[in-house]
Order: structure tokens, then sequence, then C-alpha cells
């Protein structure tokens, strides 16, 4: 009875730590959004809050928080509130399977990529019931368009992760990552390069980020799906998108650019030098990289035409993904060398 | 053939958007433009027309005779104007007002002045926080002349040779 007690408590504890390491990391990810446009727009960002601007995203949260959270007359009430709380739900439990390290995992099971894809498909729901709970025309063409758009997205997805599993034999993101040891060229982006790619492109669409996010498009529908939200109800939609955000990173960097793993694994001397990194630190590093390149991208490109995102989807990378699970077949069958030598 | 081959490769390997994310790239590390604007200002023309102001004679009287001209040159019928002699038997203003709201800052008054009594300063960062205040009256702009007088006369001397 006490053990058991015990056990839970330690389990709310890590429930805990987790999600306010994730809820800062958002916080300071969308100042560091601000900051990185603007530097690539030649100017400066946020810089009057505190020191360098550091304070920003709390001033932000705390000027949301005390927003009143408007109801529209012929919304339904119920999902109206409930619609966030599922994105920021889902997007947030999707962390317990993601391994930060050799076994500091909240829940190490077996089906981990299933559990992921599962989540990130229930997010859906929570866009498509804001924008239908609206009961406004533009936050149900967004919550249209982000349907069909993550559900053509998913299926590139679901296969990318299928080369995945294949090169791996596992579902389980800590065995995943230990296949993939032995040195950057061991590390699953090279062998899966195609996938790499796609899931990353897919990625981008899944959490409607620039240049698919054509369910938000303020310059043709205003804000999409959230047009009716405000204050915390607004703010919840906008820590769950910043929340995928970090979980694809976190994804793309454990799946195919093994995770906790050193890059210098392999080498002489630099191996040894940075062996004292702990492997917590690589991962962090991986996933800062590519919330750093999600911010480049917004940066550099226009946002997708919504056929052409379709013709993307179906046409282009669900033909490349096919194509590239055979050969990734192939090589796991033939065991080629040096990727799938067993 | 093979131009269509080539096509594909280009298409395939992101070659387009590895160019502009290298453009964006390279932006990101140059200087940055912005000017922190309440500490920096940007450099303003001595022919700038912001907020309007009333000269003095350097003895203190006011320059303004009541000749009414601006009144009469004023596009937007900002300016109002009532005189009667005063005291000593010149002639000068009991009321002389402003309507910001009205004003285009055209700047003919200026021009229309005989006596280089109405001017445009270069201060254009003012504001008002009560309804009614948008109405210069004749204390506040022989004030904001008093005021900015050493700014308002450096501005006329730099300008003086193009006139």
């Amino acid at each position: 009875m006490m053990e058991g007690l015990l056990l839970l408590g330690l389990i709310v504890i890590k429930i805990v730590a987790i999600i306010l390491v994730l809820l800062l990391t958002v916080a300071y990810l969308t100042f560091f959004e601000r900051k990185v446009l603007g530097y690539i727009q030649v100017r400066i960002g946020p810089n009057r809050v505190g020191p360098r601007g550091l304070f920003q995203p709390f001033a932000d949260i705390i000027k949301l928080l005390c927003k009143e959270i408007i109801i529209p007359n012929a919304s339904n009430r119920y999902l109206f509130i409930f619609a966030p709380i599922i994105s920021l739900g889902t997007s947030i439990a999707a962390w317990s399977v993601i391994p930060f390290q050799k076994s500091i995992v909240l829940a190490d099971i077996n089906a981990g990529v299933l559990f992921i894809l599962a989540l990130s498909s229930l997010g859906v729901y929570g866009i498509l019931i804001a924008g239908w709970a609206s009961n406004s025309k533009y936050a149900m063409f967004g919550a249209l368009r982000a349907a069909a758009q993550s559900i053509s997205y998913e299926i590139c997805m679901g296969f990318a992760l299928v080369g995945v599993m294949m090169a791996a034999g596992s579902l389980n993101f800590q065995t995943i990552v230990m296949a993939q040891e032995g040195g950057v060229w061991h590390w699953y982006w090279l062998p899966l390069l195609p996938l790499f790619l796609v899931y990353w492109i897919s990625g981008v669409a899944e959490t409607n980020r620039l240049p698919f996010d054509v369910a938000e498009g303020e310059s043709e529908i205003v804000a999409g799906f959230h047009v009716e939200y405000s204050g915390t109800a607004f703010a919840l939609f906008f820590l769950a998108e910043y929340a995928n955000m970090v979980l694809i990173s976190a994804l793309i960097s454990l799946l195919f650019l093994g995770g906790w793993l050193s890059p210098f694994q392999g080498i002489p001397y630099l191996e040894t030098w940075f062996s004292f990194v702990p492997g917590i630190v690589w991962f962090l590093l991986k996933l800062s990289f590519f919330l750093l390149v999600y911010l480049w991208i917004r940066g550099t490109f226009p946002r997708y035409r919504y056929d052409q995102i379709m013709r993307l989807g179906w046409k282009i990378l669900l033909p490349v993904t096919i194509v590239w699970i055979v050969v990734v077949a192939m090589a796991v069958q033939f065991n080629v060398a040096p990727w799938f030598a067993s | 053939m093979l131009k269509q081959l080539r096509q594909y490769i280009k298409s395939f390997s992101l070659w387009d958007l590895l160019i502009g994310m290298k453009l964006t790239g390279r932006y990101f590390f140059k200087g940055k433009i912005t000017i922190q604007y309440p500490e920096e200002k940007t450099p303003a023309s001595p022919r700038f027309r912001g907020i309007h102001a009333l000269r003095r004679y350097p003895n203190g009287e006011e320059r303004c005779i009541a000749c009414k001209l601006c009144e009469a040159v004023c596009p937007a019928l900002a300016i109002t104007i009532e005189a009667a002699p005063r005291a000593d038997g010149s002639r000068r203003t009991t009321l002389y007002e402003i309507d910001l709201f009205k004003c285009v800052y055209c700047g003919f008054c200026e021009e229309s002045c005989p006596v280089d009594s109405i001017v445009l300063t270069r201060n254009h960062d003012y504001h008002f926080e009560n309804r009614g205040e948008n109405i210069l009256t004749k204390n506040k702009l022989l004030a904001i002349g008093d005021k900015y007088e050493a700014q308002i006369a450096a501005d006329r001397a730099e300008d003086e040779r193009y006139r």
C-alpha cells in the first residue's frame, strides 16, 4: 500500500517536472521565434521587458491569462471550452513516451511510436471541434482545412515511421535509438534520407506551421479555427501548437538523429573528449536545432496554396515514402552493410 | 530528357528551398537596422512640419499681430483668431486656437506669416490624454514656442538661404 503510494507520488513528480520544463520551453520558444524572425528580417525583436527582453513570454502569458474568454452566443459552449483542452492535453500526453536519455522516460512502453501516432491524430479533434463549436464560417473553414491537411500528412508521416520501425525492428523508442548506435553515419537520417525529409516536411505540416499554415492563414481566413477564442482558451491553443512543435523536433531527433547518442561516437579522440557530456545534452541540442529550423523555415517560405499542399502530400511525399519503404525492406531482408548488417 | 532529369534531381533535393534558406540565413547575421526609438531617433529635416508653436521676440513680446493671414490661408480651417487692441494700443489676438484634428500640417500658416510668428516645429511625438486637448490655445502655443525657441531659431537659420 505504502509502496504503491510512493510509486504514484514519484510518477506525479516526474509528470510535473516534464510538464513544467515543457511549458517553460514553449514560453521561451515563442520568445525565440520572435527573435529569430526579427533577426531574419534585419530587426532586433522584443527587447523591452526585462534584460534583453527575456521576460517577454511572461508578459504575454500574464496578458492572456488576464483577458476575458468571450464565448460566442451561437457557439456550443461546452465543446467550445473543451476543444483547447483536448489540443493541449494530447500534445502534452505524447511526452510520456519520449526518452530523454537511456532509461530516463516516464512510460517505457513497447508501442511508443504507435502511441505517438494515435495522440497526434487525436490532436486534430481539438482543432476540428474548436472550428465546429465556434459556429463561425472562418473557424469552420480553418478546421476543415486543418483536418484534411492533417489526415493527408499523417499518412506520409505514418509511412515514414514504418521505415524506421522496419530498420530498428521495434516500436519502442529506446530500442530504436539504441539501434542507431555507432556514430553519425549509423543514425537513420542517412540510410532513410528520403523518409527523414518526408517526416520533417509532414511534421511541419502536421503542426500547421508555415509554409503549411492554411488552417490559420491570417491573410485568408483571419485566424482559422481559433478566431473566436480569446484569453486563456487562446493561450491553450497557442501552447498546444508550440508543444507540438517541440514534440515533432524531439521525435525526429529520436528517430533519425540518434536521440541522446553522441555525434562523436566512433571517432578517435573526439569520442573520449566528449564522453563526459550526458546524453540528454545531445538530445536537447538536436531538438533545439530542429526548433531553429522550424523558425528558419517560417522566416523563409511563403504559404502554400491549398491545392499545392494536397498535391505535395498525396502525389509526391506518399509515393516517395512507399518506394523507400520497399527499398528499406529489401535492405533489411538482405542485411545490406553497413547499416542493416545484423 | 536530360533537362527533365536535372529538374527532377533539383526539386527532390530541395535545392531551391536550400537557396532560400541560405538567403535568410545570411540576413540573420547581418547588422540590424532597428532604431531604439525613444532613446535613438532618426535625423529629421529642419523643414519637418510637426506640432505648431507661436514665437516671441527676444525681448519677450509676442510676434503675432493678428493679421489673420494664417486663418485665411489655412486649407482645413483649423485656425480660429479673434483680435482686439491691447491696453497699450497695439493690435493683438485675444484668441488664437488651432484644432489639431483639423490641421493637415501643410505649413501654409508658417509661409503666410509676415512676422514669423506661427511656426511648425520638428516635434512629431506628442499626444493628448483628454477630450478637448486637441485644441491648442494661444497660451499652449506660446508655451511650446518658449520651450523649443532655440531649436526653432536654429532650424529657421539653417533653412534661411533657400527661402
